[in-house]
């Protein structure tokens, strides 16, 4: 079963993110982009959500812990 | 006497090293701790790895080459403990595939929306919350590399060389565990249960 031009593109997607994709694939996929909102918007959403994830995850390490980690250390 | 005078140095030269190799490690505990955050499922649990981690690396600090990467050391010895530790809340294999296409999370989340959405209004249904919620629910071997690639930001190689894996697996966990995730999201954002 073949897939569509929108399927072929989503599959592309992290690559294309990651910035491992081949020239070749690179310049499909920029020329699909450039004709099709629906997949750009989904790349758009896509760049957003890993910057958002990055941002979301953030945790400050608790200040006891240092503490308990130098405790740890080889005394003198 | 020469011996002595040797002995002496070589004691106080590994005690000065010993103390370097200590604060530069300490200097890298909130990376440690952030990424070991998302490697186990909670606080609690990143607290006792990140202190085990330390308390192995204080033992074995001898075993670190100088002016290589300690982060990268650092979290090989705290993926390494975790993996010991059993990984108790391991999900049962599924028969059904674990993961959607690339877009279904923008699809699930736009629908619940009830039409077409600016990009970054469909972004901010998602809590901070849901997102650490999802991530603590994706597989390890899975987890292991997004938590190191996308939270650590350590590079392929890197993660392959903590892991003990070919940098082809390391890609291809991490496209399938960012599908994983953004699944677990489209779930938890959306309240859809399966």
């Amino acid at each position: 079963m073949t897939e569509t031009p929108c399927e072929h593109c989503e599959r592309m997607m992290q690559p294309y993110m990651d910035r491992v994709l081949s020239a070749q694939e690179l310049a499909e996929a920029e020329a699909h982009l450039s004709e099709c909102n629906w997949c750009a918007k989904r790349y758009r959403f896509e760049e957003k959500l890993r910057q958002y994830v990055r941002i979301a995850v953030e945790e400050p390490m608790p200040a006891e812990l240092k503490a308990k980690l130098a405790s740890l250390r080889t005394p003198l | 006497m020469p011996d002595s005078d040797g002995n002496a140095l070589r004691i106080a030269t590994e005690a000065r090293d010993r103390v370097h190799f200590e604060e530069d490690a300490l200097a890298l505990a909130d990376q440690v701790y952030r990424v070991a955050r998302h490697l186990t499922g909670s606080r609690e649990e990143a607290e006792d790895l990140v202190q085990e981690t330390y308390a192995r690396a204080f033992r074995s600090w001898r075993s670190f080459t100088p002016g290589t990467n300690l982060r990268a050391w650092l979290l090989r010895i705290a993926t390494n403990l975790n993996i010991d530790r059993g990984r108790r809340k391991q999900r049962t294999p599924d028969t059904q595939p674990l993961e959607e296409g690339d877009y279904f999370l923008y699809n699930k989340l736009e629908e619940a929306d009830g039409g077409a959405a600016e990009e970054e209004r469909v972004v901010e249904r998602l809590s901070q919350d849901d997102i650490v919620s999802a991530l603590s629910a994706v597989p390890h071997d899975f987890r292991d590399v997004i938590v190191l690639v996308d939270i650590g930001d350590f590079s392929y190689q890197d993660a392959a060389n903590i892991l003990d894996i070919p940098i082809g697996t390391v890609m291809s966990r991490l496209h399938r565990g960012r599908r994983i995730l953004k699944r677990e999201l489209a779930e938890t954002a959306t309240g859809a249960t399966e």
